[in-house]
């Protein structure tokens, strides 16, 4: 349902990623891991086109991202739910209000959107800071919303840059079980990080491991 | 929709003062083109009444005789439109004017001759198009045994000139003034995009369509031409109460006249128009940032 083939992606004249060929199936739970620098958040980038000038193909259920028209942009990134790795959180919206956004974005109807809002919020543990701004909010916290706000819309494809990477490891635990319960719903996840000591403790997946832009290992976890 | 408009309330109240200058400049721009607007109304109605619907008076030479009269009617007639005529002869109106000016009856008495001209009264169609009126009157007063026409030329003549001159004076401004209200609510959704350039980049990446992310800036801009209509129209309104009674009784020695403020049709048109200004000056800007 995700295919890289050949997929190059250059910053003036440095190459970030280098001849990516790669498939990913409906529901499979994927590990992007590899050093900082290494290129994850840019396959990342690319998967929901905040790159949009590469070299190679990428098909998403079908469709060829190098050929999508500007009107079918916002339906193919509301198939996504995307925890940024700088959280992209609008500063002077509230915590529910920036979760309620990717709903009313979608045209749902206001009782859905707050009976959704709030379910996520409190399996994330954050409804008492429902309220809050996030500048008022510790990094772990704003991560959490960060990760409420990519679940809530139901995507079939969670895209998440380092969703754990200001939380300590309990907490980093208790969102990989999160992200765990959508995967066994069917959802497929990709997650980047560098932090392969926290993946391998994840019952099931693939490690797609890169470097300086390169896929070096492609493996299947025991 | 309710989303959209709490959004643009919501930036409105971020942005007070920004928000503020932009409703004051729009206002300030309704204001002065409903000044004119208000003029022109007045002015166009003075010359209405002072032309008395479009009456005219053809003095004919001391040649004229009454077996004359069909001739020149039908001649007259075919000059141009013409609703009414009525033939006054010397005598009959040296009687009315005995009738008429009791005090000086003693002074019309000792007259011998009747120093009057024979007369025909016209009413004209389309009087209310000064051009009209004139030419039809020089090609009447081209007729052999007419001697004079009148038709209040002079005065109405010289007061068109006047009116026209701030007819002209008046659209420059007016054009002037909605270029430069357009002009600053165009800078006031480029400013108000800009402050939110991170919010809109975020919207964007959670799957917001163009129509989303714009609508809040259209309410704004919208809502912003509306407030300025209103509030320029409000003042306008207040300027009025003060000074027409004024000018009013001021007038009232020479005619009677009263100062009557903006048609409701005038009304919605302008707030309509500035109300189209706050849009299209926020659709100019997007078109541009969006471009
Ligand atoms: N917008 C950009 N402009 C220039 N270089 C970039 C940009 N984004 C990423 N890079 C470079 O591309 C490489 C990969 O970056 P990134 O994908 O963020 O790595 P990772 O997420 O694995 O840490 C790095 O060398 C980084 O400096
Ligand atoms: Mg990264």
């Amino acid at each position: 349902m995700i295919r890289l083939f050949n997929v190059s992606k250059r910053f003036g004249g440095k190459l970030a990623l280098k001849n990516i060929s790669l498939d990913i199936e409906q529901g499979e739970f994927i590990f992007i891991s590899g050093p900082s620098g290494a290129g994850k958040s840019t396959l990342l980038k690319i998967l929901y086109l905040a790159e949009n000038i590469f070299e190679g193909q990428v098909l998403i259920d079908g469709m060829n991202l190098s050929r999508i028209s500007s009107s079918k942009l916002p339906v193919l990134r509301r198939r996504f739910g995307i925890v940024f790795q700088d959280f992209k959180l609008i500063p002077s919206r509230t915590a529910y209000e920036n979760i309620a956004l990717v709903l009313e974005a979608a045209g749902q109807k206001p009782g859905f959107i707050k009976k959704k809002v709030m379910q996520v919020l409190r399996s994330t543990g954050m409804e008492k800071k429902a309220n809050a701004l996030p500048l008022t909010l510790s990094g772990g916290e704003q991560q959490r919303v960060a990760v409420a706000r990519a679940v809530v819309g139901d995507p079939s494809i969670i895209l998440a840059d380092e969703p754990t990477g200001s939380l300590d490891s309990a907490s980093a635990r208790a969102i990989l079980d999160f992200l765990t319960e959508y995967h066994k719903k069917g959802v497929t996840i990709l997650i980047a990080s560098h932090d392969l000591h926290l993946m391998k403790n994840t019952i099931q997946g693939r490690i797609i491991e890169i470097n300086d832009g390169r896929i070096i290992q492609k493996d299947i976890l025991p | 929709m309710r989303h959209f408009l709490k959004r643009a309330l919501a930036d409105i109240r971020s942005n007070k003062i920004l928000n503020l200058i932009t409703i004051i400049t729009i206002s300030l721009s309704i204001l002065v083109v409903s000044v004119f607007l208000l003029f022109f109304e007045n002015a166009g109605r003075v010359i209405e009444s002072w032309n008395q619907g479009g009456r005219a008076m053809i003095y004919l030479k001391e040649e004229f005789n009454v077996d004359m009269l069909a001739q020149l009617k039908t001649k007259i007639n075919s000059l141009g439109d013409i609703d009414k005529m009525a033939y006054i002869s010397k005598t009959k109106a040296l009687d009315t004017l005995k009738k008429n000016t009791a005090f000086q009856t003693t002074f019309l008495k000792t007259l011998k001759d009747n120093p009057l001209p024979d007369a025909l009264e016209i009413k004209i169609k389309s009087y209310k198009n000064f051009k009209t009126v004139q030419t039809l009157a020089q090609n009447i007063k081209a007729i052999d045994i007419v001697d004079d026409i009148e038709y209040g030329q002079s005065w109405l003549g010289k007061f068109l000139k006047i009116f026209n001159l701030f007819k002209i004076t008046g659209y420059s401004m007016c054009g002037f003034f909605f270029l430069m209200a357009l002009f600053i609510t165009a800078n006031t959704v480029r400013l108000a995009f800009y402050s939110r350039r991170l919010e809109v980049e975020i919207m964007r990446l959670v799957g917001a369509t163009e129509t989303f992310i714009k609508a809040p800036f259209y309410i704004e801009g919208i809502m912003q031409g509306f407030f300025g209509g209103v509030l320029g129209l409000g003042a306008l309104l207040i300027t009025y109460l003060m000074v027409s009674s004024e000018i009013t009784q001021s007038l009232a020695s020479y005619v009677h006249f009263d100062i009557r403020f903006l048609s409701v049709k005038i009304i919605m048109f302008i707030i309509f128009s500035s109300t189209f200004l706050g849009w299209f000056g926020c659709y100019l800007s997007l078109k541009q940032i969006f471009k």
